[in-house]
């Protein structure tokens, strides 16, 4: 690992690091990601990842739902006529 | 006056509906606590201003004749939960002024019974830590020594109730955070059964790990809340409605497992070795039966899960709908200086650790492996508890820590070893005061840690005060 796969995950997650963060980071996360390696040893006897678990659904029915649209739009940080304003994305 | 050192929920109760004093005295008697200590302790990052009208309500329903285990009974509420119309920041700048829209269904179940909200608690930034020191508006201090951590991530809401406060308090559990801190406080913490509360209304931090749960001052309290805020919800897809897990047949005579290899290695203080040994003991004489079991260490498993889920739940706080927004020339711009300058170190570090374990290349030999060592475990667990009814270990390796003494993030990820592994598992988990040890003349409070299978939170309880009657 080295500063520029830092600077790679920050721009995946889009964060702006400072500069003079980068080198803890990469030191903090060397020993975090050396530590943790040693899930490669973990014998798990053949054990698949078999757990049951599924989406849970509900019926496609209106139900009512406590909540301040009011709370909701005024904390947009920019609006017009009552809708959230984004920048342009294309 | 009301000694608040000697009140509980139960005690309280008895007096509100006797007229002995009114929800109003009670929670003038706790704002002037508040008033004398919180800026030395920074328990609570807002004391709200209507705590003395909720108060009145609450005197008025028991006017009436109205009766609920929390009617007048002033909480904590860590600063995790979304009450309609009240500020909560997850103790970030980058929700400093973020106001919730709606209440989480807890916050309703305590609302219908009447019980007084004081303030929002401190605690580490979007519930990631062990010690509070990763808010973004200070430290909480231990009331027991003022040198050192309250734990956490619910510190504030421990160190509120340990230094009267609050009568109880709310917190969420990750990997131990309500009961770490509630170890650190002297006080009891509990971390339910996986899907018991609701977490409509909870911030989330690791989604396949969190839990919402009670910190009081002994076993009976921490039950009555537990028996308010648990159930079946529909707006939380992760619920479970009762009886979900099978029943394990119960024995006459309870067996208590103890993972001693895990307890008599290095790294665990010896104060909390001897305390340990003590509270085996005394388990032993109330009629358990002890047996030496083995349990893996499983830091390295709980931390890729949590990282990974971390990464992915604080994605959405970008700056688009609400929270902190920082104006770029562009969307990407906006996006990475707001994220830049609302997340602290912790939680970027999370992000960028969980980013990496999800990443294409690495994915399989972190997060798949974790996945699959995670379903092993949960079998070897379910096998465990067809031995033993209860798993016994101190809640921490060691007592509250100086403010600023494990500054590296790994030291302080390896002091969660017995906590971790119930929210592995999905299983609940209580932490119940056990004694002190002396540490450089001060009195430090240690904790003892009971682990059930899933839905036996009445054994935890039952051993609980047990344990109570005899410490």
């Amino acid at each position: 690992m080295d500063i520029k796969d830092v600077e790679n995950l920050a721009g995946l997650a889009r964060i702006e690091l400072l500069e003079d963060e980068k080198k803890d980071l990469l030191q903090d996360m060397e020993s975090i990601l050396d530590y943790v390696k040693i899930i490669e040893k973990i014998d798990v006897q053949h054990s698949v990842l078999d757990n049951g678990y599924c989406n849970i659904w509900r019926e496609d029915e209106v139900m009512p739902r406590e909540f301040s649209k009011e709370l909701i739009t005024e904390q947009f940080p920019d609006k017009q006529e009552g809708f959230l304003k984004v920048k342009k994305i294309l | 006056m009301i000694d608040l050192d000697s009140l509980t929920i139960a005690k309280a109760r008895a007096l509100l509906d006797k007229k002995e004093f009114s929800a109003v005295d009670l929670a003038k008697t706790y704002l002037a606590e508040i008033k004398k200590k919180n800026k030395e302790l920074n328990a609570y990052l807002e004391v709200f201003d209507d705590v003395l009208d909720q108060a009145k309500i609450a005197d008025d329903r028991i006017a009436k004749g109205e009766s609920f285990p929390l009617l007048g009974i002033p909480l904590a509420i860590k600063d995790v939960i979304l009450i309609k119309g009240r500020k909560v920041s997850a103790a970030s700048k980058i929700l400093e002024n973020y106001t919730a829209s709606y209440d989480a269904t807890i916050i309703t179940k305590l609302k219908k019974q009447g019980a007084v909200f004081l303030g929002r608690t401190n605690m580490d930034e979007f519930a990631l830590g062990s010690s509070t020191e990763n808010s973004a508006y200070g430290v909480t201090k231990n009331p027991y020594d003022l040198n050192r951590v309250a734990g956490g991530t619910s510190g504030g809401s421990a160190a509120a109730v340990a230094g009267n406060l609050a009568l109880a308090a709310l917190g969420s559990d990750t990997g131990g955070s309500v009961r770490q801190p509630s170890a650190f406080c002297g006080v009891v913490g509990l971390k339910p059964t996986y899907g018991k509360v609701s977490r409509y209304g909870l911030i989330a931090a690791a989604s396949s790990l969190d839990c919402i749960g009670p910190i009081a001052k002994n076993t009976e309290d921490t039950q009555i809340i537990f028996d308010a805020i648990q159930g079946y919800d529909i707006s939380d897809s992760t619920s479970v409605p009762d009886n979900f897990h099978s029943k394990i047949s119960q024995k006459k005579e309870l067996i208590i497992g103890v993972p001693w290899d895990l307890i008599n290695q290095n790294g665990i203080d010896s104060g909390v070795q001897e305390d340990f040994k003590k509270a085996v003991k005394n388990f032993e004489s109330s009629g358990y039966q002890i047996k030496d079991i083995k349990l893996p260490n499983c830091i390295a498993l709980y931390y890729i899960i949590n990282f990974a889920e971390v990464s992915s739940n604080l994605a959405r706080f970008d700056g688009v709908r609400y929270g902190l927004h920082k104006d770029g020339q562009n969307l990407l711009e906006d996006y990475l200086l707001t994220k830049g300058a609302g997340f602290g170190k912790e939680s970027r570090r999370r992000i960028l650790l969980g980013t990496y374990v999800l990443s294409a290349g690495y994915y399989d030999a972190y997060y798949g492996k974790a996945q699959t060592a995670r379903e092993f475990l949960r079998q070897k667990f379910k096998e465990l508890f067809s031995q033993v009814d209860l798993i016994l270990t101190p809640t921490s390796p060691v007592p509250a820590w100086k403010i600023g003494e494990k500054s590296d993030p790994l030291s302080m990820y390896l002091a969660d070893i017995f906590t971790i592994t119930a929210n592995i598992v999905g299983a609940p988990a209580i932490s119940l005061p056990s004694g002190f040890m002396e540490a450089e003349n001060k009195k430090l409070p240690l904790g003892i840690q009971l682990m059930a299978s899933s839905e036996q939170e009445g054994l935890l309880f039952e051993a609980g005060k047990k344990f109570e009657t005899i410490v």
